[in-house]
């Protein structure tokens, strides 16, 4: 077993057995589903508006090359560099090349799951620079030094009481576990990292192609401060965020509020066409865009699964799975966790080190019912499992396939597996659970249904 | 009309109770049900763990046996899934491709038979208890069956139905269950939390599958809900 295996089932077993930590994502997410729901009833016809973001994002990814470049060609056109990174060592290469030509000491950021795929933060400490998280969520990950929780809420495995600690001990001041306390202590210590920031590092949600914009949803205004203060403005996003034109914004901001938040409209949307042009009186002085590919192109080749690269991270699908409800983000280990990480880490990092994640799933499909830009995710799980075992069968598993095979299409055989199993129930009976027991995987938690005598069939054949 | 009766693996070794209620409330509607004894199992276990040729190699038969049968008509929404769409893609390219199309069309869900195909919702069944409904996610989600197993318990006299909260996988995902045994268990305990919470006597499914997970966590917590397949609770006379 691989280790990256091995060390999802640890931390799955410590995770489903944290039964206040499930209570309380549950709890969150059932929160969740009762606002996405109102607001869904607030469009003409939720099913058309997931209907024509699956096309517009389909369209957008078969046509990249083009989009892209028209993309590129307006944003240079206004001054901004861009620039293209084919895998994360040369995203890093790029962006601490333009932090060390510029001098600067001080990186504050916005929200970038781009900037977790390539471990950013880390290459630049590294390196001696101070980076600060400035999304609130964010921010409290970084000080307990963890991962994101979820892609669109950072800490939402945390309770206020364990948030008023980490800034008592981190930051030396927590009046109480009020969020809007707790909210004043990290605005007073990052305002003044704002002002002291010589870099504004960002994401994107959208690319726009046909006016060559970057749009930047945001709920905290922070990523206006991180995009606005600091002389230098670097921003980070996957190539599949195109969109091919402005008025595509009217469908996907209201609906990425509404599949990630339950919001009709996430607070701040920004549309950034530049850096400060001529007599303006704000905004950066330069504007590095990085557009990373790091085997997104690889997922555009596959025809069958294509369509992944349609997602707008919007965690729809990470909310109502069962399976990320009580495991967790951080069981993952990916990046992106959940369904959508499930599909897409085997493309991005290997097939046979994170199949392990498509396996563990009970193709409940709540997923793709869930996601506005439908993906067929819980399908595609399906498909990597295909592959994985195609590429790399496991032996037993395969000879145990074939065996059945040949029981199931011998009707002898059948009715003689099922005697055997009547007989041998009172034994398994006996070492039921424990180490002998051949089906303990099951009956550790779970009884056996007794096997009755008369089978279907066998009452089946007696009758006539 | 002739009824081609599909009894699943786990229904004929475990449950034959459900299969044998579907044979007589199909007769008690005046059909004449079939039960081909050399079929034991649609295939979904290989096929699901990405052994598609082990699949091919159980399903092709059944293709080959069922394509021109009048109906088939499956107890369970995850096998019938499994015959009505994922055939489909097992068997695309093949020289079984016009053969699983023609089962896949002719291939239906017990209730959604009931309801949709033969327009029966009254079965003269009496079962007088408070019951929930699960759906299983194959027939939910695959099959889109909501409605058809409840517009049949509507017409049980006695019958109180009481929905669950959330509409949530009971876990068992078949190989899943054992492949995650966590996993799959925490999801199963979210699945009966809900379930006592109606304050219902019986967990009502159309799939014996996610019951005999479901049946196999009560029993071992010892709770006292039990479980039903929908069959037979329309059986009940």
């Amino acid at each position: 077993m691989s280790t990256f295996v091995s060390d999802f089932k640890e931390r799955a077993a410590e995770k489903t057995g944290d039964l206040r930590l499930r209570q309380f994502i549950r709890t969150a997410l059932r929160g969740y589903e009762v606002s996405r729901d109102k607001r869904k009833g607030a469009f003409q016809s939720w099913e058309s508006a997931r209907q024509a973001a699956a096309e517009t994002k389909w369209e957008a990814i078969n046509h990249l090359d083009t989009h892209l470049e028209s993309l590129v060609a307006k944003l240079e056109a206004r001054g901004t560099k861009v620039h293209w990174a084919s895998n994360a060592q040369q995203a890093r290469e790029i962006i601490l090349k333009i932090v060390t030509d510029k001098k600067a000491r001080s990186i504050i950021k916005s929200k970038a799951m781009t900037s977790e795929e390539i471990h950013l933060n880390h290459a630049l400490e590294e390196k001696g620079f101070t980076v600060i998280e400035s999304d609130l969520g964010e921010f409290i990950v970084q000080l307990r030094h963890e991962a994101p929780y979820h892609i669109v809420f950072p800490s939402m495995h945390l309770t206020r009481d364990e948030i008023r600690d980490l800034f008592q001990k981190e930051l030396g001041d927590a009046p109480s576990n009020s969020p809007e306390d707790l909210t004043m202590v990290a605005r007073r210590v990052m305002r003044q990292k704002y002002i002291q920031a010589d870099i504004g590092f960002t994401g994107g949600n959208f690319a726009i192609a046909e006016t060559g914009m970057i749009s930047i949803t945001e709920n905290e205004g922070n990523a206006r401060l991180t995009a606005a203060l600091p002389k230098t403005m670097i921003t980070l996003m996957g190539i599949e965020k195109v969109l091919p034109r402005f008025s595509d914004l009217a469908l996907f901001l209201p609906m990425l509020a509404t599949a990630g938040a339950g919001q009709p409209m996430t607070c701040y949307n920004t549309m950034y066409s530049g850096p400060r042009q001529a007599g303006e009186a704000d905004g950066p002085e330069e504007w590095h865009v990085v557009l990373l590919d790091n085997r997104r192109t690889e997922l555009l080749a596959d025809a069958e699964q294509r369509d992944s690269l349609s997602c707008i991270r919007c965690g729809a699908c990470l909310n109502v799975c069962p399976i990320f409800r009580n495991v967790g983000g951080h069981t993952y280990g990916t990046t992106y966790s959940g369904p959508v990480g499930s599909v897409i880490t085997p493309h991005l990092r290997g097939l046979q080190d994170w199949k392990h994640l498509s396996n563990a799933s009970s193709l409940c499909g709540a997923c793709t019912e869930a996601c506005p830009v439908k993906i067929d995710l819980h399908h595609h799980l399906l498909q990597n499992r295909r592959n994985a075992s195609a590429s790399q069968p496991s032996f037993f598993e395969r000879l145990a396939y074939k065996l059945f095979g040949i029981v199931a299409n011998e009707p002898r055989f059948w009715w003689l597996a099922k005697k055997i199993g009547w007989l041998t129930q009172p034994l398994q009976h006996a070492i039921k659970s424990s180490a002998l027991d051949p089906a303990k995987a099951w009956t550790k938690t779970r009884d056996l249904p007794p096997q009755p005598r008369e089978s279907f069939k066998d009452w089946w054949r007696n009758r006539k | 009309m002739t009824v081609t009766l599909f009894i699943p693996c786990f229904v004929d070794a475990l449950f034959p109770r459900a299969g044998i209620s579907m044979v007589e409330v199909l007769e008690r509607l005046g059909h004449k049900v079939i039960c081909p004894e050399e079929i034991a199992c649609c295939g979904q276990p290989p096929f699901n763990s990405g052994y598609w040729d082990e699949a091919r190699t159980i399903a092709a038969p059944i293709v080959e046996k069922l394509h021109d049968a009048e109906v088939v008509v499956i107890g369970s929404g995850s096998c019938g899934a499994m015959i009505k769409k994922f055939y489909l893609e097992l068997f695309a390219g093949t020289r079984h491709e016009a053969m699983a199309k023609q089962l896949s069309e002719r291939t239906w869900e017990f209730s959604e038979f009931l309801v949709r195909k033969l327009g029966v919702t009254d079965l003269g069944a009496k079962f007088p208890h408070k019951i929930t409904y699960h759906d299983g996610c194959h027939g939910l989600r695959e099959l889109n069956i909501k409605l058809s197993p409840r517009a049949l318990l509507g017409k049980v006299a006695g019958l109180e139905l009481v929905e669950m909260k959330e509409d949530v996988c009971c876990g068992f995902g078949g190989t899943f269950a054992a492949k995650f045994p966590m996993i799959s268990t925490a999801m199963g305990e979210v699945k009966i939390g809900n379930a006592v919470e109606t304050g219902a006597e019986y967990i009502v499914s159309g799939d014996s599958s996610c019951l005999m997970h479901i049946q196999g966590l009560l029993s071992r917590q010892g709770k006292p809900l039990k479980t039903i397949h929908l069959a037979e609770v329309l059986n009940q006379r």
